[in-house]
């Protein structure tokens, strides 16, 4: 009897040492990084202009990419998506088109990025002759937020209570009318919470942009010619590290490290903790 | 037209529209296939499948492209990923579940969503400079990269799928079970040993496939700590390469349509057919549940 209870203290103490161990762990890292790379960060850094040789380069264009390929990428996800959550959450039967999406969806969020840097590679890059470009990495980028973006329409979609759809059919307004007017609006604020931890995620991605916007930043700083390279934050941090020539890649290595880690705390924190209130009070 | 007759109308475009915008998610998948298959099974034109699968020897230059080597260097880190990455996301997920208190709770949701956030690049550069200079030190090693280096951050990454799902899949085990189990005068532990797991067990199960798709997948922590050499790995602490890693390395110098691009296409074609099974694995987890 007394083993047993013993095996029960041992088993609730290594609990608590595992929770523990995965919040320090995650507490160490950003801190570290932060640490690191906070001293580094000046207005020169962080929007003046990169250089190939010299030390003393900026990442300017870098993180003018990084941004703007997202608001590129979104524009073209966040329509398709909310169609086909919308499809899924209040058109679907259950039949084998309906099945065959759900698969496709889950599929296409687990094949690994690089692959899908490889297709838009073939795509965009070679077929329809954009190289290494903003376009090309925009489009590419596509691939990756549409599944996730999906998903959390969806999932939104079904949190609306079914009272609220069924009471706008019955006033007579057609499916449609109901659908953008009554169960968007409450399903919002869920997608908009979405939007922002898929464009958190999008903005770190790195494999899937090294084939489809290259290495490389447009020689004019902030130009939104989408032809230009699309070299992004992340992605010149990896450059930097496996082929970087400056003398001070470390430091700039440690300085983008720091804006992403803060991005992705801007993201998951400023952004989507109101948006999270707001789910909770608004729907239910 | 009247105005009813006008909303049918608008009633129908939308509703296309919103068919054709969920298909389009089936045609993208079998896009990504037929593509990247198509260009990938072009290598055996010119190589054996007998020598991709089965020869180590790879040497673009001289027309070798044996990808064992790559192949088993995935598969290894994978495992060893998944071997560190589970117990400490599954003892994560019981601790969230059943010990925590909510102020933890309420600490815990967000610090997973962090850890799937924090960017990839950012994973491996933390390992290249914190982890491989340990490994370095202390085991007296020549570099550092390899296997271990890599499953260890894998390990990291891949921890928070395990902890979430998992957690889901615990909290929905019914609580009658549970208490059922401790009328009966079992322990606490021997009640979430012997009840709580074993009724939660597809769902963990479905957490550990996705994670090992997720490790299979991930390119630029693997390829920063790797060694990047295409060599197999006969122990964990030497250089070697993994499929994601060579093809960041190779395909830039390639050009397309040659050989040796279209080897690397093939890799990335074994890539999506592995992640593609874990995701039939999985249905067949969560049927088996249903019933």
């Amino acid at each position: 009897m007394s083993r047993t209870k013993a095996y029960n203290a041992i088993a609730r103490g290594a609990l608590w040492v595992a929770g523990a161990f995965i919040l320090l762990l995650l507490a160490a890292f950003l801190g570290y990084m932060l640490y690191k790379g906070l001293p580094k960060l000046n207005l020169h850094f962080i929007f003046g202009k990169s250089s190939d040789l010299m030390a003393g380069g900026g990442v300017g264009a870098q993180l003018f990419n990084s941004f703007y390929m997202l608001f590129l990428s979104m524009a073209v996800s966040i329509p398709i998506a909310i169609g086909a959550g919308i499809y899924l959450a209040e058109y679907a039967r259950e039949n084998r088109l309906t099945y065959a999406i759900r698969l496709s969806v889950e599929s296409l969020a687990t094949v690994p990025s690089i692959v899908l840097g490889l297709f838009g590679m073939i795509i965009f890059v070679n077929w329809m002759h954009m190289g290494f470009s903003i376009l090309g990495g925009s489009l590419t980028l596509v691939l990756l937020n549409l599944p996730l973006l999906v998903r959390v329409t969806e999932e939104s979609i079904r949190t609306v209570p079914k009272s609220y759809e069924e009471a706008s059919l019955s006033l007579g307004a057609t499916k449609l009318q109901t659908v953008v007017k009554v169960v968007l609006p409450s399903a919002l604020p869920g997608i908009l919470t979405g939007i922002t931890l898929t464009a958190g995620r999008a903005l770190g991605e790195t494999a899937i942009l090294i084939f489809t916007a290259g290495t490389t930043v447009s020689r004019h700083l902030f130009d939104p010619d989408v032809m230009a390279g699309g070299e992004t934050l992340a992605v010149h941090l990896w450059y930097l590290m496996s082929a970087g020539l400056v003398p001070d890649r470390d430091a700039i290595a440690d300085g983008i490290g720091a804006l992403l880690i803060l991005t992705i705390l801007v993201f998951n924190f400023i952004l989507v903790l109101p948006l999270k209130y707001l789910q909770r009070h608004h729907v239910g | 037209m009247t105005e009813a007759a006008r909303q049918k109308f608008y009633d129908k475009c939308g509703r296309y529209l919103f068919i054709a915008s969920a298909c389009l998610m089936t045609i993208l998948i079998f896009s990504i296939i037929i593509f990247i298959g198509r260009q990938g099974l072009l290598t055996f034109g010119e190589v054996s499948p007998l020598e991709f699968f089965f020869s180590a020897a790879w040497d673009p230059s001289a027309k070798h492209f044996g990808a064992l080597s790559f192949i088993m260097g995935s598969l290894l880190s994978t495992l060893v990923a998944v071997a560190i990455g589970t117990p400490l996301g599954l003892s994560g997920a019981i601790f969230l579940a059943k010990v925590a208190p909510d102020w933890l709770k309420r600490i815990m949701r967000p610090a997973c969503d962090l850890y799937v956030a924090i960017p990839s690049v950012v994973y491996g550069y933390m390992g290249l400079i914190l982890l491989v200079p340990i490994l370095r030190e202390y085991l007296h090693l020549p570099t550092g990269f390899g296997v271990m280096a890599a499953s260890l951050v894998l390990a990291i990454m891949i921890m928070p799928t395990i902890l979430t799902i998992s957690t889901d899949a615990l909290n929905a085990v019914p609580k009658a079970l549970g208490e059922a189990s401790l009328a009966l005068g079992a322990t606490w532990w021997q009640t979430i040993w012997h009840v709580v797991l074993p009724a939660a067990r597809p769902g963990i199960m479905t957490a550990i496939v996705l994670a090992m798709a997720r490790a299979v997948g991930e390119t630029m922590a693997v390829q920063m700590l790797i060694g990047n050499t295409p060599q197999l790995a006969t122990s964990l602490f030497m250089p070697t390469a993994t499929l994601t890693s060579d093809i960041v390395v190779e395909m830039g110098n390639t050009p397309f349509g040659s050989a040796w691009g279209n080897a690397l296409f093939l890799m990335a074609f074994v890539l999506l057919i592995l992640s593609l099974g874990m995701i039939l694995l999985i249905r067949k987890f969560s049927q088996r549940s249903v019933a």
